[in-house]
């Protein structure tokens, strides 16, 4: 049996003093911290995950929605995705990412889901949730049977020959879009990591899905001050109504100067590798009409690069039509 | 519609009654197999194949003996042995998996069990299982999606016995296709699709000497206590096998699987009572499934949309070893009429766990493709969909030449089209707007069979003012509790909070499986009987108990009505209540049983007894950003006397849901690599949900048909799921354009 050690550490030092004795943060890691447990349980019932040692940082003092002194808002790592989304203060200025969490999961999930843990969520590719199966995220090397699987979920954007993996979050894809800073308490110190710089892609290495090293522990997500006038919209479609991860989604926060677009952040979910951030398609809003047209090219910039595999291909225009109709509702709010 | 026969307001029958086991239910008092817990209980965790084609070369079990608290892993050199089971005689010995588990060491399927870790505790036997070391020599598995029939002869074995590979027959169905002025040929797919009931299957054994008691997860304990007894050598009557509530099943827990007899065996051998519950991701892989199926369907027909002619050639998967056939060509041969007339199938055999019957086996399937094909025919021709129903509306059952028993389908028609405002339908496609959204409007047929198996019961009237109603059947979760106490409460004038009802226990007397949406129907007669015999005893103890009210009279100067004996002479007002004749006789209860005969299998009925319905769906397209959405359902079902509108209304709520699920989302997808269901567990295997859950109107017809029991009642736990799929995707069609043939339909289809 996979016996751990479960530890409850009186403070942020001791726990990551403890955390950066593991060998990895990534993909096998012998030390996590838990916090809603609803990913790593979830994994470790199946053997994904196998710690031998467990740091609940529930009772940390992490748990605080804060307004910044630049006029932005701090979010505590173990704060509950349900009391983020519908924190006043979030509904109010940043409600991509109310409205992004609660297209999420379920009600009793975002109930014990965290901040942090969701920015860890691992993918939902159906190849790495079985040990009975390669995979070269789970053992690198292995191979990849969902390039030659069952791939309908999986990425068209940020793939590579090793893995094809959908980063399965919503809040993230909100989160890229507001330009998120993740702020993390290591056994070298604390550092801030901007959004994009946080998740890395598969290439040659899908076992390593973010920056966090051993002891790494996050303490707080910072959003920037919100943008004045900004519209919000996020879109999330999948097979049926309610409870299932995307096949795409879109977080778009615009400012507009009549009808013309005159700032635009853009990130998609469901169709790639990481939260992805689209300045591509930023550049082809800033300036222009806020009309079809320059939605549809907003959103085929998006997807210039976009890899279908041998089931996934749909996506790329299911993508298309979601952002461009994400920002049609942005600017018509 | 037809009106109620009994004033209403005095009689139980056809009043809407909450169910009598709500309470345990709610409260969790309700037991399930997996609730049982004895003293010394140990648990079970198979092991399954991680290979679907091969064979085991060796099970290295070390670590996991090693484990702490683990007794045992079983594997085929030391479970014992486990005997086959033949099938009959009689609607006996039915087995959709014959292999007993471990009998050789080849494998077939993924997921098949190949060891047992028994331990004393869940978690304990779950490391060990999963710590089981297995090398195998491995084979390319073929689970290929495209099915052509097999070579087999004319007559095939299948689950049920041989069956003829041409299933029905008439006329000269080649011949009139290929001179019809109006043609039509698609074929149409269903996937695999997998039930999921919220129970797991579980299986708890206890052996006492050489009596075995199974608490099981069992649509029908009666088949499975004949199955284990054959598989253990073991006189029936020593075999009890025990199911008091289900947590549904349809239909994969009518038929033994292999983890019942791996439970018993561990049990035999460890000399303790041991747990078995088969996993979420097992139950994808080792309890049965629809099977895929690929249909053909021709129809000829007349300018005017009369049918000339349908043939029907379908194939459907299967399991390597099992016999398996999915009866798609149910409803074919008798739902519309049609001169010309072929129905004829193969099977295409697969690595895949044997498939089993599946809420509505055959005919929803079957009408998925049928009903489809009819209105495609009718775009085609440009006929209104229930046109050209209505215009091939048989006068009698063609397939058997003998009329229907009941048969109100164009009522169906005319109730649903007037319900649901079909009038206001335009057939062009995409031509239907609301709020922005594309409609589409679609409406099919259905049908489903309906008779009676063998069934006994026994009724108790007792002292108190009580009642006790006993029959083995189960309740799968559709009511069945609730209608033998109202079977009951009408017969023996007791309130219905007066009668105990104790059902799923092969001690009790044999009733019928929880299948082919005939457990009402069958107990009817059973009950009635049973009730009517503890009465006669009861007349009897009236005119022999010194210094009853009746002692001078003759049992037949008596009657019985609402719970009390009186002379007919002087009227039910002056009648004594059973329960004070009992008493002053000094007895605590009288027994009446009861029996009533199959009509299911009769070679020469007289009437075809069928139940009939139609489903109108409307669904909402929204192109820009491909979402689809079922918007509004009504159907209309005429499943003859409706015994409890609540119970009733709330299965074809459930079928309609379900139904969704099948057009819409479900499917079984099986890695092509290496043979496994891979979308084994509830996120990834996508069903309905609530918020998929559109208004849905249900209207009974409530005709009564008294060739299936004396009330008229037939079955109402099927028919809904049956050609919803077919409405839903003509909806698809009438929004959006394209022609779905391959279920579900996915976004992709529609971009
Ligand atoms: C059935 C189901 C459906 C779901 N559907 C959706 C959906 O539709 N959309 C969606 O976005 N998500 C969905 N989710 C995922 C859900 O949002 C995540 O499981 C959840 O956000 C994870 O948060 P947690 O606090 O429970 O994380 P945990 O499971 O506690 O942790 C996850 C990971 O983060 C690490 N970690 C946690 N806190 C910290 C920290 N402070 N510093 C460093 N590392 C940390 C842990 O060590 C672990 O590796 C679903 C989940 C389930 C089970
Ligand atoms: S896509 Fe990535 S996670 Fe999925 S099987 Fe391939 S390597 Fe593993």
């Amino acid at each position: 049996m996979h016996t751990f050690e479960f530890g409850r550490p009186a403070d942020a030092a001791a726990a990551i003093a403890t955390a950066a004795r593991a060998k990895t943060a990534q993909q096998g890691a012998d030390v996590r911290f838990v916090a809603g447990g609803t990913t790593l349980v979830d994994l470790m019932k199946l053997n994904v995950e196998t710690p031998g040692r467990l740091i609940d940082i529930n009772r940390l003092p992490l748990d605080k929605i804060e307004a910044t002194a630049d006029g932005g808002l701090k979010i505590g790592a173990t704060v509950r995705n349900s009391d983020l989304a519908n924190n006043a203060v979030v509904q109010r200025d940043y409600s991509v990412l109310s409205q992004a969490i609660l297209a999420g999961a379920s009600a009793q999930l975002r109930n014990m889901a965290t901040t942090a843990g969701n920015l860890l969520q691992r993918t939902r590719c159906m190849y790495f949730r079985d040990t009975a199966m390669a995979c070269n995220k789970r053992e690198p090397g292995s191979g990849c049977p969902a390039i030659t699987g069952a791939n309908r979920m999986l990425a068209v954007l940020g793939t590579s020959e090793q893995c094809i993996a959908t980063n399965p979050s919503d809040m993230c894809v909100a989160m890229a879009a507001l330009e998120a800073t993740i702020h993390v308490q290591g056994a070298k110190g604390s550092r801030a990591i901007a959004f994009g710089e946080f998740h890395l892609l598969p290439g040659s290495t899908p076992e390593r899905e973010t920056v966090l090293e051993p002891g790494d522990l996050i303490t707080h997500v910072t959003l920037p001050a919100p943008l004045a006038g900004s519209k919000q919209v996020y879109l999330k479609l999948r097979d049926r109504a309610s409870y299932e991860f995307a096949l795409a989604s879109a977080a778009v926060v615009l400012t507009m100067k009549g009808e013309t677009v005159t700032g635009a952040r853009v990130a998609l979910g469901g169709v790639g590798t990481k939260p992805w951030r689209s300045h591509e398609a930023e550049t082809a809003l800033v300036g222009q009409a806020a009309d079809a047209a320059t939605f549809r090219k907003a959103a085929e910039a998006a997807l210039r690069d976009a890899k279908p595999q041998s089931e996934n291909g749909f996506k790329i225009e299911l993508a298309k039509r979601c952002l461009a109709y994400a920002l049609k509702t942005a600017a018509t709010a | 519609m037809a009106t109620t026969v009994e004033a209403p307001g005095t009689s139980p029958i056809g009043r809407s009654t909450p169910r009598v086991d709500g309470p345990l239910k709610v409260s969790g008092a309700a037991k399930y197999a997996s609730d049982f817990h004895f003293p010394g209980m140990l648990y079970a965790v198979p092991v399954g194949a991680t290979i679907a084609n091969g064979r085991v070369v060796k099970i290295d079990a070390a670590a996991a003996e090693k484990m702490p608290g683990v007794r045992k892993i079983f594997h085929r050199e030391n479970i014992g042995k486990i005997s086959r089971s033949v099938l009959g005689p009689g609607f006996e010995g039915i087995c959709d998996e014959r292999r007993p588990p471990f009998e050789d060491d080849v494998v077939r399927y993924y997921g098949q069990y190949i060891a047992l870790a028994v331990a004393d505790t869940f978690e304990s036997a779950k490391a060990a299982a999963d710590a089981v070391r297995v090398s195998y020599d491995k084979e390319k598995p073929n689970v290929s999606t495209d099915l052509k029939a097999d070579d087999e002869p004319q007559v095939v074995v299948t689950t049920f016995g041989p069956a003829n590979r041409v299933r029905s027959e008439r006329g000269d169905a080649a011949g009139a296709f290929a001179s019809a002025p109006v043609k039509l040929d698609q074929t149409y797919v269903t996937p695999a699709e997998t039930h999921n009931p919220i129970e797991l299957h579980a299986t708890t054994a206890i052996w006492d000497g050489s009596t075995l008691t199974l608490y099981e997860s069992s649509q029908g304990v009666f088949n499975l206590q004949g199955v284990l007894a054959q598989m253990f050598g073991l006189p029936k009557e020593n075999v009890r096998v025990i199911t008091k509530f289900l947590g549904s099943g349809f239909g994969g827990k009518l038929w033994p699987w292999t983890h019942c007899p791996l439970a018993a065996a561990a049990a035999r051998q460890l000399g303790k009572p041991v747990k078995l519950v088969v996993s979420r991701k097992m139950m994808f892989q080792t309890v049965g499934h629809r099977p895929r199926t690929q249909q053909r369907v021709r129809l000829g027909a007349a300018a005017d949309g009369k049918l000339i002619s349908l043939q029907q050639d379908y194939v459907n998967d299967k399991a390597i070893l099992d016999h398996y056939h999915e009866d798609c060509g149910e409803a074919t041969a008798f739902q519309y009429s049609v001169p010309n007339l072929r129905v004829a199938f193969g099977r295409a055999k697969r690595n895949i766990g044997s498939p089993t019957a599946m809420r509505g086996p055959g005919a929803v399937p079957g009408l998925y493709a049928t009903e489809s094909a009819l209105n495609e025919l009718a775009d085609q021709l440009k006929i209104d969909p229930v046109q050209i129903r209505v215009l091939n509306e048989p006068k009698i059952d063609e397939s058997l030449g003998i009329p229907f028993s009941s048969r109100h389908l164009l009522e169906c028609f005319s109730v649903g089209a007037e319900k649901f405002g079909w009038s206001k339908r335009t057939a062009e496609v995409g031509s239907m707007k609301r709020d922005g959204l594309t409609l589409g409007w679609g409406m099919a047929g259905c049908t489903w069979v309906a008779a009676r198996f063998p069934a006994a019961a026994s009724v108790q009237l007792r002292d108190d003012g009580t009642a006790r109603v006993a029959c083995g059947t189960q309740d799968i979760g559709t009511g069945t509790y609730t209608v033998l106490a109202q079977l009951t409460a009408q017969r023996a004038g007791v309130p219905l909070d007066k009668i105990e009802v104790v059902l799923g226990d092969t001690s009790l007397p044999a009733g019928p499986i929880s299948g082919g949406s005939m457990v009402t129907g069958s107990v009817i007669p059973a009950v009635f009987a049973a009730a009517d015999n503890a009465i006669a005893s009861l007349l009897n103890i009236a005119v022999t108990t010194p210094g009853s009210a009746f002692e001078k009279r003759k049992p037949d100067e008596l009657a019985f009505e609402g719970g009390r004996v009186f002379a007919k002479v002087d009227g039910v007002a002056k009648g004594v209540p059973f329960a004070d004749l009992l008493g002053r006789a000094n007895l605590r209860l009288v027994t009446g049983g009861g029996e009533g005969a199959a009509t299911f299998g009769n070679p020469k009925p007289k009437f075809s007894t069928q139940s009939f319905g139609c489903h109108f769906v409307e669904v909402t397209w929204q192109a820009e950003i491909a979402r689809l959405r079922v918007s509004r359902v009504v159907t209309v079902i005429d499943a003859g006397r409706i015994l409890n509108p609540l119970a009733g209304r709330n299965q074809v709520e459930g079928a309609v849901v379900m139904g969704i699920g099948m057009a819409l989302f479900e499917h079984t997808t099986y890695d092509p690599q290496n043979g496994a269901p891979i979308n084994s567990n509830l996120a990834d295997y996508v069903m309905a949900v609530n918020a998929d859950v559109p208004p849905i109107e249900v209207h009974f017809l409530d005709y009564p048909d008294k060739e299936i029991n004396e009330l008229g009642a037939r079955g109402i736990g099927e028919i809904g799921l049956a050609g919803i799929a077919a409405a839903i995707t003509a909806a698809v069609h009438h929004a959006t354009g394209v022609r779905v043939r391959e279920l579900p339909v996915k976004i992709e289809d529609l971009i």
